[in-house]
């Protein structure tokens, strides 16, 4: 099964959310053959393994395919530039120049080259590390180098890392990366159940309504869960009663996490009133996924 | 005309709170860019009235006609983005797969698909109850290229200040280091780095910064929250020394912010003491390092 934490933005406590869970599941399972996986596709900026120190089992350098000019077997017939609708080939004079960062990878260039002068070549775009933490937990991140300006398809390679190594014995949590657009459109595909968290402010307000339209867009089934409940107002949690939208948790707002968050610790070993509610999250995720099985 | 940009590595560290403050502090100097697309929050506390919206078009998508196609088949096998499926006999395009990328219009042998304009978000310019203007955005679901729409709101933003000959554009950045981000720092006089001492903080704020001096940019950092993790704080400071970066200001970690937020209000006109006073010196110091 694979749970999505996502946000229509950054700062909601989706990291929060997610290694916290996923610290709580691992205990629940240890000794039970069941494990847990927490996966950050947050590409550009992955925090979960601040929280998750482990042991690196794996790590993998991540490519894309992009052209390479050949200009023995270039005529300069300018075909590769008409058909890039991406301006990532450009003519300089008498050679072609090559913009990777604008590339998308659509092999049209190099396929449509009549002189076979653009093969598609390998081009590093970040790494993938797997840690474990113990018999039943691990911890997967993918880091986009900097320079780099497509998460998505780092982000579709480790969503598809996840489905070929992790079978059914794996409950998997992606945290995901903020906002409404592609990235989090790539890393939500495969989720049963997508988390949206959210803060109970206008801000908070207004960007999860965004995100339950991007939801709702991709036909993606949904839950709420609230952070920092207490401040604020309840806007929030109307507006979810109003449209029968299930809020499966409510993590209160406590000076002691926010100092926890800022330490790299988690909550759920320290804070009763904040296990109580990732308790009441699982047994939300449970019931909202169990027509599934 | 400067060009003033916040940014914070990662959300939630208080970038749009701060830069609406510094945007009521010197409303008449400036004009006010929200580009933070994804999820431009701006408008909450500026409680825009809408003077001009535009739909913003960027790339294009694609349709299969059923007239005169001769199910050949290789627009679906050209494909790279497995956009293309045969249902019910009939080719159909998926928007949300689809990256615009035309090999699959290239390679029709009966020229029988279609490309049309994609609408990728709107694009509105407002007036502010501060009486300045805020250029802002908004991107469609799913819609790729949100570096060029707030390349667009920049350049607009730009122009307005040109317009009404006001001093700065004030640009609330995307969070990340991404595409967006480059976007909305290219040319920039002066960058204000919003940071919150946590682990995740110092790491997103090195990498932030990283971007930064590979752009040569001239910047100053503001630690929100400084109090919940003193000593992580210090690291921060000890990072800004090293780096020669400014420190403008260290908040304290107050829910007047958040009170401040649910009342649509900026912090400087909520809170009349010690908070205000801070981002007010703040707001100074980035005018005259700006300036300089």
């Amino acid at each position: 099964m694979q749970i999505a934490i996502a946000s229509g933005k950054g700062g909601t406590g989706k990291t929060t959310l997610a290694v916290n869970l996923a610290v709580l599941l691992s205990e629940k399972f240890s000794g039970t053959g069941q494990k847990v996986l927490l996966a950050d596709l947050d590409v550009e900026e992955p925090n979960s393994g601040l929280f998750l120190k482990g042991d690196l089992i794996e790590e993998q350098v991540n490519y894309r395919m992009v052209p390479d000019w050949k200009e023995d077997k270039c005529t300069l017939c300018k075909r590769c530039a008409n058909v890039c609708e991406f301006n990532a080939l450009a003519f300089l004079g008498i050679s072609v120049m090559i913009f990777p960062e604008l590339c998308h990878s659509c092999y049209a260039c190099s396929d449509l080259c009549p002189e076979d002068a653009l093969p598609m070549e390998k081009r590093r775009m970040g790494v993938t590390r797997r840690y474990r933490l113990n018999e039943s937990l691990e911890f997967m991140e993918s880091r986009i180098d900097i320079g780099v300006e497509q998460a998505t398809p780092l982000i579709e390679q480790t969503r598809k890392y996840i489905k070929e190594n992790y079978d059914d014995q794996w409950m998997v949590l992606l945290d995901s990366p903020p906002g409404t657009s592609c990235p989090v459109m790539e890393a939500v595909k495969d989720a049963d159940l997508v988390l949206l968290i959210t803060e109970p402010t206008p801000f908070g307000f207004h960007d999860l309504k965004l995100a339950m339209d991007t939801m709702g867009e991709l036909g993606k089934k949904y839950a709420v869960v609230i952070n920092k409940y207490g401040i604020g107002n309840d806007e929030v949690l109307h507006y979810c009663e109003q449209k029968q939208i299930p809020v499966i948790g409510k993590l209160p707002h406590l000076t002691e996490a926010a100092v926890l968050y800022s330490k790299g610790k988690n909550m759920v070993d320290t804070l009763p009133a904040i296990r109580n509610e990732i308790e009441k999250i699982y047994s939300g995720i449970l019931k909202l996924t169990e027509d599934r099985a | 005309m400067k060009e003033i940009v916040v940014l914070s590595g990662k959300g939630g560290a208080g970038k749009t709170s701060i830069t609406a403050a510094f945007a009521a502090l010197g409303a008449k100097d400036l004009v006010l860019a929200d580009c933070d697309v994804d999820a431009a929050d701006m408008h909450l506390l500026t409680a825009p009235e809408i003077q001009v919206e535009e739909d913003f078009y960027s790339g294009k998508v694609y349709e299969v006609k059923t007239d005169g196609c001769v199910h050949c088949f290789k627009c679906m096998k050209v494909c790279h983005f497995d956009a293309v499926s045969h249902i019910d006999g009939e080719f159909v395009i998926d928007p949300m797969e689809c990256e615009g990328c035309g090999y699959c219009y290239q390679v029709c042998p009966t020229r029988t698909i279609e490309m049309h304009p994609r609408l990728a978000g709107k694009f509105y310019v407002s007036n502010t109850r501060f009486g300045n203007t805020l250029v802002h955005a908004r991107l469609g679901i799913a819609a790729d290229n949100s570096g060029k729409l707030v390349t667009k709101v920049r350049e607009e933003a730009k122009k307005m200040a040109l317009e009404q000959q006001k001093k700065y554009v004030l640009v609330d950045a995307s969070p990340g280091i991404g595409c967006p981000v480059v976007a909305s720092l290219t040319g920039a006089h002066f960058v204000v780095m919003v940071t919150e001492p946590t682990v995740s903080g110092l790491h997103d704020l090195s990498r932030v910064y990283e971007l930064i001096r590979k752009l040569k940019l001239k910047s100053g950092c503001i630690i929100n929250k400084a109090d919940i993790n003193p000593e992580m704080a210090g690291q921060i400071k000890q990072f800004l020394e090293e780096n020669d970066v400014p420190l403008l200001a260290e908040l304290p970690y107050d829910v007047r912010f958040t009170e401040a937020i649910s009342q649509a209000k900026t912090i400087v006109e909520y809170d009349q003491g010690a908070l205000r006073e801070k981002l007010v010196k703040a707001w100074e110091e980035v005018r005259e390092l700006t300036d300089k």
